[in-house]
C-alpha cells in the first residue's frame, strides 16, 4: 500500500488530500503541519480578525493529520522525514513565508508578519495597547493588513517602495485612483518610500523612512513572500536561484519520489502567490500519484478582490499595443483595456473602483472582442461567453463544465453548481457568473416560486384576487403541487393578508406563517423572541417609556434602542409573550410588526414644531403615515421617514418611501434602501399638498404589493420595472393603466379593517394556546435557554452546535 | 418500549409543529395535511437552538419536511436527514395515537 506523506498543512495540502480521497486513492495519506491547528482558509484570513470567522476546512475522513510538528529533515535514500516517518511518495506543500527586510529593530516587540492565525492573534494583542500602526508594503496583502489594522482602531500608515499602490496589479493611473480611495478612508499612504529602520527599545515606538519618522507601536511587514524551500534545499533537491522548489509539469521535483505543490513550487521559472494555481497543482499531483498524466501548464494570474471596500481587478496582460481608458475621478472609477494593434483582440485589463469588466471580459482574453472597446468600458453590454471560457479560475472550471453539470444533474441553483463542479467554492468572485450561466441555461429564468408553484408572486396575487381564493389548500390544490414549503407558504400568507383575509393566525393561515409571524415576535439565536411595540414616528410619552422600562425589568429582558427610532426588548420565551403583551396592550401599545413583511417604521425628524429650520410638521406627518399603513402586508418589509426640511435628518431618501418637506408642501421619494444594496430614493412627485401626497403613497404601496416578487424591496422592484420611474409616474399619477381607483379602494379597505394583531390574539384563547414551550408541560420553561450578564443586562449563553 | 402521552390528537394543528418534553428529551411532533404523524428531535443541529417544532411544514418531491425557522435548512420528517446537507441527520422517534392521545417513544 502506497504511503503518501504531505509536509505542510495549508490550502494546497488540504486540496491534495481531498483530491486523493475523492479519486478513491487506496493508500494512506498523512499530513504533517507545523501550525497548531488543522488546515484553514488562508485567503479569508482577515475575516478571522474582522468577523471572528471560523476558517477551518472540514476534516477529510481517512487522512491522518499530525498538527504542531515541523518537518526538519528529509532522508531521500531511506525515504523518511525527521528520521522516523516513512514515506513512499513525499509531497512538499510548505507554502511560503513573508519576507522581512533586514532592517534594524525588526525583532522588537510590536513587529509582525501577516500569514497565520497566530500572527493575527499576536497583532490583535499588540494593537490593544497601540494607537498607530504601519504596514510595510502596499501590495495586495499589505492593503489587506492595513485594513485589518484600521479595523482594530489604529491610525494606519502604508509605506510602499513603488510610486503607486499595488504595482503588480494596477498601473500608475489605477494606482492614483486607488490611493484616493484609501486616503478617503483615513489611511496615510507613503509611496516611493522605504524603511530605514524600526525605532524603540524592546517595544516598537516608530518607523523611520527616508523622509520622516512615523510614530507607531505596531509594524506589519508585508513586503513580499519567499517560498519555503529550506527542507528541499537541505535534502539536495533542485531549487531556483531566487528560491522555489523546481518541479516539472507533473509537479515532480528532481527526486522522482518527491513532489512539490503550492506556493513553494517553482514551475517554468515562476512561483505562484495565488491560491487558484496552487489548487490546480494539487489536482495535478493527485492525478500523477494515482498514475495519471495530468499536467500543470502555468496559470493565469488574474485577480479580483475587494480591498478596503474598493474593487480592484486585473486580468490578462498589463500592457498592449493599444489601450482604452475610462476614468471617472469623482466616483473613483478607473478601467483600462489593453488590445492588439488592430484593436480586435483583447489582451488584458485593469479595473479600480468597479470590477464589472473582470467577470464579463476576462474570458475573452486572447480572443476577439465582443464589442468596441469603448462600449465595453462605458456602458456594460451583455456579452455571451464562449463555451471554453474559464469561469472559475480558482478551480479551473469552464463554462462548458458548468452547463454540462447543469444538464447532467438537473441543477437549479448556485449551490448545486458549487457542489457538482467545485466552481465558486474558493474565492467566490465567480458566483455572479455562475448565476448568469444558470439563467442562460434556462434554469433560473423560470419565474416560478418553488417546486410547488410555477407562478411568480405577482401571478399568484392575481389568481388569488380574481378567483377570490381564501385558503392555501384551495390555491395549491387548484394551481400547484405538493403541500408547499418555507418559500411559498409565507408568500401565500402575505397575499392573503394583503387582500384582507383577517387575522394572520386565523385558521389555516397560522400554519403558513414563518415563526416570527406565528409568534408575532422575532426569533433570536437562542430560540427566544424579541418584542417591538409600535412607537409611531419615534414619538413617545414619558409614561409609556416608563411602562416599557417596567415590563423589561419585570421580565428580565435586554433593552436596546433600535435603528428605527423605537425600543426592542429581547430574550422572552414563547410562554412569556402573551403576559408581556397584556401589559403593553393595556398601556396602549400595539404590535410594531418588526416580525412581519409589513410596514416597519416611519421615522421622523423633530420638524417645524421645534427645529429652527423646519418648514413642515414632520412628526405629525410621520405619525399619520405610520398609523395609516400599519399592518399592511407586503412582498418585503416597508420603511419610511419624514424630514422637516432639505437637511434630511430623518434619512428619508434611504427609505422605500421617503417624504421631505418643502416650502410649498412635500416631495415624495420612492425606491430607497439601506441594507445589502443601498440606493437613494427617486423623486416621484414634487411640492404636493398633503392629500395628493397620501393618495400617491397609497397607490405606490398597493401597486408594489400587487406586482413585486417575493422578498423584493421597492428599490429592486423599481429598478426592474419596465419603463422605470417615468412609467411609475404615468401609472400612479396619470392613471394610464386605469387601475388607480382599484388601488385607492384597496388601500381604503386596508385602513378601515386594520386591527392590532396582538390585542386580537390576547382576546382569543385558541390563538393563545400556542404560546407554550411544551404541549405536555405548559408551565415548564425551555431548559436549553440560559443567560449570562453583560453591562448589567442579560445576554444569551452560546448554544452547542451539533453540525457544521 | 415506553410510550409517553403528549397531547390529545385534535390539539395538534395540521402542518404546524408542537414540542413535547419526553424523558428529558425535546421532541418536535407534527401532524401532516393527510393526518400522518411524525416525531423528530427539536434541536436544530446548525444553530444549536431547540426550535424545529416551530418551522414551516411542507413537502419536497413528495417527502414531508420541516424547515428550520433559524436558517431554513430543510429536514425530512420521515428520516431526519437534512435534505440540504445529507451528511446531517437528526433523531426521529416513534409516534402513535392511543385512544385519541398522541404518544411518543424515545427509547
Ligand atoms: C433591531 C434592529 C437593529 C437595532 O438594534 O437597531 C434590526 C434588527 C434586525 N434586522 Fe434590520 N434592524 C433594524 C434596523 C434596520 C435598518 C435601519 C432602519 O430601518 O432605519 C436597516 C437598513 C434600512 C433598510 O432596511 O433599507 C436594516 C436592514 C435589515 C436588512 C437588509 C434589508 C435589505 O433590504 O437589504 C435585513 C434582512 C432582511 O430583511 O432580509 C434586516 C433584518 C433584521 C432582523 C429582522 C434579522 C432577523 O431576521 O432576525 C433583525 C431582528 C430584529 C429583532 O429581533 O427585533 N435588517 N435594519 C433595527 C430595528 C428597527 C426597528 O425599530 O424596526
Ligand atoms: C492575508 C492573506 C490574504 C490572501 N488573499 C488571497 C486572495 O485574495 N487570493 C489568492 O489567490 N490568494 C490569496 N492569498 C494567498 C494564498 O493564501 C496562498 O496562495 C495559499 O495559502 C497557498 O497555499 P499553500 O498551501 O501552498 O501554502 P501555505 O498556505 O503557506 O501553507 C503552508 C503550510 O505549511 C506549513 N509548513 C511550512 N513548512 C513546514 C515544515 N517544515 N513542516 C511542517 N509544516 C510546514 C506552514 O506552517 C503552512 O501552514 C492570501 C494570503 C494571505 C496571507
Ligand atoms: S430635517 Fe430639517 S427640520 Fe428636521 S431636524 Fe433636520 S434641520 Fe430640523
Ligand atoms: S474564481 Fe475563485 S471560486 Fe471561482
Amino acid at each position: 500500500m502506497t504511503r503518501v506523506l504531505i509536509i505542510g498543512n495549508g490550502p494546497t495540502a488540504h486540496r491534495l488530500a481531498s483530491a486523493l480521497t475523492d479519486k478513491g486513492f487506496t493508500g494512506t495519506v498523512t499530513i504533517l503541519g507545523e501550525e497548531p491547528r488543522g488546515a484553514y482558509d488562508r485567503v479569508a484570513l482577515t475575516s478571522y480578525l474582522t468577523e471572528g470567522r471560523d476558517l477551518a476546512y472540514p476534516e477529510i475522513s481517512g487522512v491522518e493529520v499530525i498538527k504542531g510538528v515541523k518537518a526538519t529533515s528529509i532522508d531521500p535514500q531511506a525515504k523518511t522525514v525527521n528520521g522516523t516517518i516513512p514515506y513512499d511518495v513525499l509531497v512538499l506543500a510548505t507554502g511560503s513565508a513573508p519576507f522581512v527586510p533586514p532592517v534594524s529593530g525588526r525583532e522588537l516587540d510590536g513587529c509582525h508578519v501577516y500569514r497565520t492565525i497566530d500572527d493575527l492573534d499576536a497583532i490583535r494583542t499588540s494593537a490593544a495597547r497601540a494607537t498607530t500602526g504601519v504596514v510595510v508594503g502596499g501590495g495586495l496583502l499589505g492593503l489587506e493588513a492595513a485594513d485589518a489594522l484600521r479595523g482594530l482602531g489604529l491610525e494606519t500608515h502604508i509605506v510602499e517602495m513603488s510610486p503607486w499602490l499595488m504595482p503588480r496589479q494596477v498601473d500608475e493611473g489605477g494606482g492614483a485612483v486607488l490611493k484616493r480611495h484609501v486616503e478617503a478612508l483615513g489611511l496615510t499612504v507613503h509611496t516611493s518610500s522605504g524603511v530605514l529602520g524600526i525605532e524603540g527599545h524592546e517595544k516598537v515606538t516608530g518607523l523611520r523612512t527616508p523622509d520622516t519618522l512615523i510614530e507607531a507601536q505596531v509594524v506589519v511587514f508585508s513586503a513580499g513572500i519567499r517560498p519555503r524551500d529550506e527542507l528541499a534545499r537541505a535534502a539536495g533537491l533542485a531549487v531556483g536561484e531566487r528560491g522555489g522548489i523546481v518541479v516539472d509539469d507533473g509537479m515532480r521535483t528532481s527526486d522522482p519520489a518527491i513532489y512539490a505543490v503550492g506556493e513553494c513550487a517553482l514551475h517554468e521559472g515562476q512561483v505562484y502567490g495565488l491560491v487558484a494555481p496552487c489548487m490546480t497543482m494539487a489536482e495535478t499531483a493527485a492525478d500523477r500519484i494515482m498514475g495519471g498524466a495530468a499536467a500543470f501548464t502555468g496559470a493565469d494570474l488574474s485577480t479580483k478582490l475587494k480591498l478596503l471596500g474598493v474593487e480592484v481587478a486585473q486580468f490578462g496582460a498589463m500592457s498592449g499595443a493599444l489601450d482604452v481608458t475610462y476614468l471617472d475621478p469623482v466616483s473613483g472609477v478607473y478601467k483600462k483595456l489593453f488590445v492588439s494593434d488592430d484593436a480586435s483582440t483583447l489582451l488584458g485589463g485593469i479595473c479600480v473602483g468597479d470590477a464589472a469588466p473582470y467577470a464579463t471580459l476576462r474570458p475573452f482574453v486572447g480572443a476577439a472582442l465582443p464589442a468596441a472597446p469603448s462600449d465595453l468600458l462605458f456602458s456594460p453590454v451583455a456579452v455571451e461567453l464562449p463555451g471554453d471560457a474559464p469561469v472559475c479560475s480558482c478551480n479551473g472550471v469552464t463554462k462548458n463544465d458548468v452547463t454540462e453539470a447543469i444538464k447532467k444533474h438537473d441543477l437549479t441553483d448556485v449551490a448545486g453548481v458549487k457542489s457538482c463542479t467545485r466552481a465558486g467554492t474558493t474565492c467566490g468572485s465567480c458566483l455572479p457568473l455562475l448565476k448568469k450561466i444558470l439563467t442562460e441555461s434556462g434554469v433560473a429564468t423560470g419565474t416560478g416560486l418553488c417546486e410547488h408553484f410555477a407562478h411568480s408572486r405577482a401571478e399568484l396575487f392575481k389568481i388569488v384576487q380574481v378567483r377570490g381564493i381564501t385558503t392555501f389548500t384551495q390555491l395549491i390544490d387548484e394551481h400547484g403541487t405538493g403541500r408547499g414549503c418555507d418559500i411559498c407558504k409565507p408568500v401565500v400568507a402575505s397575499i392573503l393578508a394583503s387582500l384582507n383575509n383577517g387575522h394572520v393566525l386565523e385558521g389555516e393561515q397560522a400554519a403558513l406563517q414563518d415563526t416570527n409571524d406565528h409568534f408575532l415576535a422575532n426569533l433570536q439565536r437562542n430560540g427566544t423572541y424579541s418584542i417591538v411595540p409600535r412607537i409611531p414616528g419615534g414619538e413617545i410619552t414619558p409614561e409609556k417609556l416608563i411602562v416599557i422600562g417596567e415590563v423589561a425589568r419585570d421580565f428580565g429582558l435586554y433593552t436596546k434602542i433600535t435603528g428605527g427610532q423605537r425600543i426592542d426588548l429581547f430574550g422572552a420565551r414563547v410562554e412569556e409573550l402573551p403576559r408581556i403583551w397584556r401589559r403593553l396592550v393595556d398601556a396602549g401599545f400595539e404590535s410594531g410588526h418588526a416580525y412581519g413583511k409589513a410596514l416597519r417604521t416611519v421615522k421622523s425628524c423633530v420638524g417645524s414644531t421645534w427645529c429652527r429650520y423646519g418648514v413642515q410638521d414632520a412628526v405629525t406627518m410621520a405619525i399619520d403615515l405610520e398609523l395609516r399603513y400599519r399592518g399592511l402586508r407586503a412582498p418585503h418589509k416597508l420603511k419610511s421617514a419624514v424630514s422637516g426640511c432639505a437637511r434630511e435628518c430623518a434619512e428619508a431618501r434611504s427609505k422605500d418611501f421617503g417624504i421631505i418637506a418643502t416650502e410649498k408642501g412635500w416631495n415624495l421619494y420612492v425606491g430607497g434602501n439601506g441594507g445589502f444594496t443601498p440606493r437613494h430614493a427617486d423623486l416621484l412627485v414634487q411640492d404636493v399638498d398633503t392629500e395628493t401626497l397620501i393618495r400617491t403613497i397609497d397607490r405606490f404601496l398597493m401597486f408594489y404589493v400587487r406586482t413585486a416578487d417575493r422578498l423584493q424591496r421597492t428599490a429592486a422592484w423599481l429598478q426592474e420595472l419596465d419603463g422605470g420611474l417615468e412609467r411609475l409616474r404615468e401609472i400612479l399619477v396619470d392613471d394610464v393603466l386605469g387601475i388607480c381607483a382599484d388601488l385607492d379602494a384597496q388601500m381604503a379597505a386596508h385602513v378601515v379593517t386594520y386591527a392590532d394583531e396582538w390585542r386580537a390574539t390576547l382576546d382569543d384563547p385558541v390563538k393563545l394556546s400556542r404560546f407554550v414551550s411544551f404541549v405536555n408541560a405548559p408551565g415548564t420553561p425551555d431548559p436549553s435557554i440560559s443567560f449570562t450578564t453583560e453591562r448589567d443586562q442579560i445576554k444569551p449563553e452560546l448554544l452547542q452546535v451539533t453540525s457544521r | 418500549m415506553t410510550w409517553t402521552p403528549v397531547c390529545p390528537l385534535p390539539d395538534l394543528q395540521p402542518e404546524r409543529g408542537a414540542c413535547a418534553l419526553v424523558a428529558g428529551e425535546q421532541v418536535a411532533v407534527f401532524k401532516a395535511h393527510d393526518g400522518a404523524l411524525y416525531a423528530i428531535g427539536n434541536q436544530d443541529p446548525f444553530s444549536g437552538a431547540f426550535v424545529l417544532s416551530r418551522g414551516i411544514v411542507g413537502t419536497r418531491n413528495g417527502e414531508p419536511t420541516v424547515a428550520s425557522p433559524m436558517h431554513k435548512q430543510v429536514f425530512s420528517l420521515v428520516s431526519g436527514v437534512c435534505l440540504d446537507d445529507p451528511g446531517t441527520v437528526i433523531p426521529t422517534f416513534q409516534i402513535r395515537v392511543t385512544m385519541g392521545m398522541v404518544e411518543v417513544s424515545v427509547k
